[in-house]
């Protein structure tokens, strides 16, 4: 298992190379030159181009990518920032855990609340709760972010004052935003864990389950529910793999710093360098995910542990 | 005593109510099994037995199905008037059931030793240690190392799975066995094995069983008496030599006609004609007539009634053709 784990982390190294190079290519053809930016529309041709040198940015394309590429894996160096002059790496540990802390609990909502509908709904199924569900399912994942976002704002915060309108301080900061970004991943979970429970109560097992003597309860969340997890896993894990991307809609409404907000911001000011490293954090964070999502896949189904460990 | 029937079944009929139609699965079927015997469920695909045992086991999921009318007496008590509670109680401790298909019965993602012990805790201890030695010992019976249990079901060839569901089946020693053709997905040098297995934990427990199975030789091998169903109703029902010596009904004696005789040179396999009638829509009268060579007019008018022919052996038919 450890040298499966070790496999696969070398593994990501050539993905966050691949990454690195279509990100500083295309922001290298971008149109708008950095410099300009920084100094400003004043500036004068000389100003700008002693600026480009000291930048580094005359030099050919693929010497400033590789120059990119050593300072990371040698000094852990991402560059500083147009706009403010530190370092990238500053913004981006101040603004991830506010990410993350987003991602971990609209997830926990999500998984929670889905597992819970998609069960009862796969168990009942054609019930008034499985429609009823289902019907709420289509409309979570049917409504926008941002509508959404707000109107939870107007009734919670303005109307009945219960959480802040905005900021992100307190757990009650927390709430509101957790619940707009968890809304269409429960809608997913829930409809993909009724789908897989369906197939799954009826295999001959769960009636061997039965036939035992187990209780009903402990048949559909021992015997099923394990069984179709795997399907689950993976929605859950895509969905929170685009969680830590930040959530630009929620995070913007709801003015949180987070990664999101800062890709968005870092983008429109073309500090390329924040927008170079940001997208590395967010394709490194999916490359985590997708891993933990497989050792799960292995801690859930015996058959794909041994597929893993042959592998190894 | 009382009476010496492990199992008494009066007039069960059982339907699978859909929208489009109700499919009547089994039809008034009466039946007795003597304690410490082996009654053999003889019948195409389709004739309803094993929605028989699964009623038996109260596992038809309702909605669909429903049990129309008819009463299950096991050891005395009617079970079909029995709460969930208490069924939860019976089934694996009381009756247990092998199913059709050792490689789906078995849960993929426990280990197997986990599975045993399951039942085990249940109904006979709550200690977890015992129940583990107990399952280690059910697996050494059913002549399966012990130090597998640990493996998981895809890690075992279907001989040994179906030995595992045996090894649950009777590990809490039921009075009553229903095994759902258990032979029917394994190899032929296996199925052997698996018949002589269940034979032998049957004896040394004086288990009851109920055999369900297309096979006519697996009744000749392992029944004491034979209900041979035809559309949800037990058309013939006696000792092993009554059904194979002196068989009566013309569905019985077509089930014979598909069996290879080598005695005989030029013996010619004869089918019965036609397929079964389609259980949403069976045929008024007697069930089997559309396909019976020797039907008369009467048949297609009338039900025949369970009649004995001698001792304890019943045939749904009017035997016109005898006359």
């Amino acid at each position: 298992m450890l040298k499966y784990i070790i496999r696969r982390i070398i593994m990501m190294i050539p993905v966050m190379l691949g990454v690195t190079f279509v990100v500083f290519t295309m922001l290298y053809i971008t149109p708008g030159d950095p410099a300009q930016t920084i100094l400003g529309e004043n500036a004068t041709e000389e100003t700008i181009a002693e600026l480009r040198e000291e930048m580094g940015l005359d030099r050919p394309f693929i010497i400033q990518y590789f120059d990119y590429v050593w300072k990371i894996v040698t000094k852990g160096d991402f560059g500083r920032s147009y706009t403010n002059q530190q370092p990238v790496i500053n913004a981006l540990i101040d603004r991830f855990p506010n990410t993350i802390i987003l991602a971990v609990s609209s997830a926990a909502i999500a998984v929670i609340l889905g597992l819970i509908l998609g069960v009862v709904s796969a168990v009942k199924q054609y019930s008034i709760f499985d429609n009823f569900s289902m019907t709420l399912a289509l409309i979570g994942l049917s409504m926008p972010n941002f509508w959404q976002g707000l109107l939870l704002m107007l009734l919670f915060s303005l109307k009945l004052g219960w959480f802040p309108v905005s900021g992100f301080t307190t757990w009650k900061h927390l709430i509101l935003p957790a619940l707009t970004v968890g809304t269409s991943s429960c809608a997913i979970i829930a409809r993909m864990t009724r789908s897989s429970m369906l197939e799954v109560v009826r295999q001959d097992y769960v009636d061997s389950a039965r036939a035992k003597g187990q209780k009903e309860y402990i048949v559909i969340i021992k015997h099923a529910l394990r069984n179709a997890m795997i399907p689950i896993i993976t929605a859950v894990g895509l969905q929170f793999g685009a969680m830590l991307g930040g959530s630009v809609i929620t995070e913007s409404v709801f003015s949180i710093p987070g990664i999101g907000k800062l890709m968005v911001d870092s983008i429109k000011a073309r500090d390329y360098p924040s927008v170079q490293a940001g997208v590395l954090l967010i394709a490194l964070s999916f490359c985590v995910v997708n891993l933990l999502v497989d050792l799960l896949y292995a801690a859930t189904d015996p058959r794909m542990k041994s597929n893993i460990e042959g592998k190894a | 005593m009382k009476n010496d029937y492990i199992l008494e079944i009066e007039d069960l009929t059982v339907k699978y109510i859909t929208e489009d139609s109700i499919v009547s699965a089994v039809n008034n079927m009466s039946l007795k099994l003597e304690r410490g015997n082996t009654l053999g469920f003889v019948g195409e695909t389709g004739a309803g037995k094993t929605t028989t045992a699964k009623s038996i086991m109260r596992l038809l999921p309702e909605p669909p199905t429903k049990i129309e009318s008819g009463k299950i007496i096991f050891n005395g008590e009617n079970i079909l008037e029995k709460s969930i509670k208490h069924m939860q109680s019976i089934r694996g401790n009381k009756i247990s059931m092998i199913f059709q298909d050792p490689m789906t019965a078995l849960n993929p993602v426990i280990p197997i030793i986990d599975q045993i012990a399951e039942v085990i805790l249940l109904h006979q201890t709550k200690d977890r240690k015992a129940a583990y030695k107990r399952a280690e010992e059910m697996l050494e019976i059913v002549e399966i190392k012990k130090e597998r249990g640990e493996e998981y079901p895809h890690q075992f060839s279907g001989g040994m799975k179906q030995r595992v569901v045996i090894a649950i089946a009777l590990a809490c020693t039921p009075d009553l066995l229903i095994a759902d053709e258990p032979t029917t997905a394994l190899d032929v040098t296996i199925q052997a094995q698996v018949l002589k297995l269940m034979h032998d934990i049957k004896e040394s427990n004086n288990t009851s069983m109920i055999m369900i199975t297309h096979d006519l030789g697996i009744v000749a091998e392992a029944c004491d008496n034979v209900a041979v169903i035809y559309a949800g109703s037990i058309v013939e029902y006696g000792t092993k030599e009554d059904i194979f010596n002196s068989h009566a009904h013309p569905y019985t004696e077509g089930l014979f006609n598909c069996i290879p005789d080598l005695s005989k040179t030029e013996s010619e396999l004869i089918p019965i004609k036609g397929i079964m009638p389609d259980p949403s829509d069976l045929p008024t009268g007697c069930k089997f007539h559309p396909r019976c060579p020797y039907a008369v007019d009467r048949c297609s008018k009338e039900e025949p009634e369970s009649k004995e022919i001698s001792d304890g052996h019943m045939v749904k038919c009017f035997l016109e053709h005898r006359k």
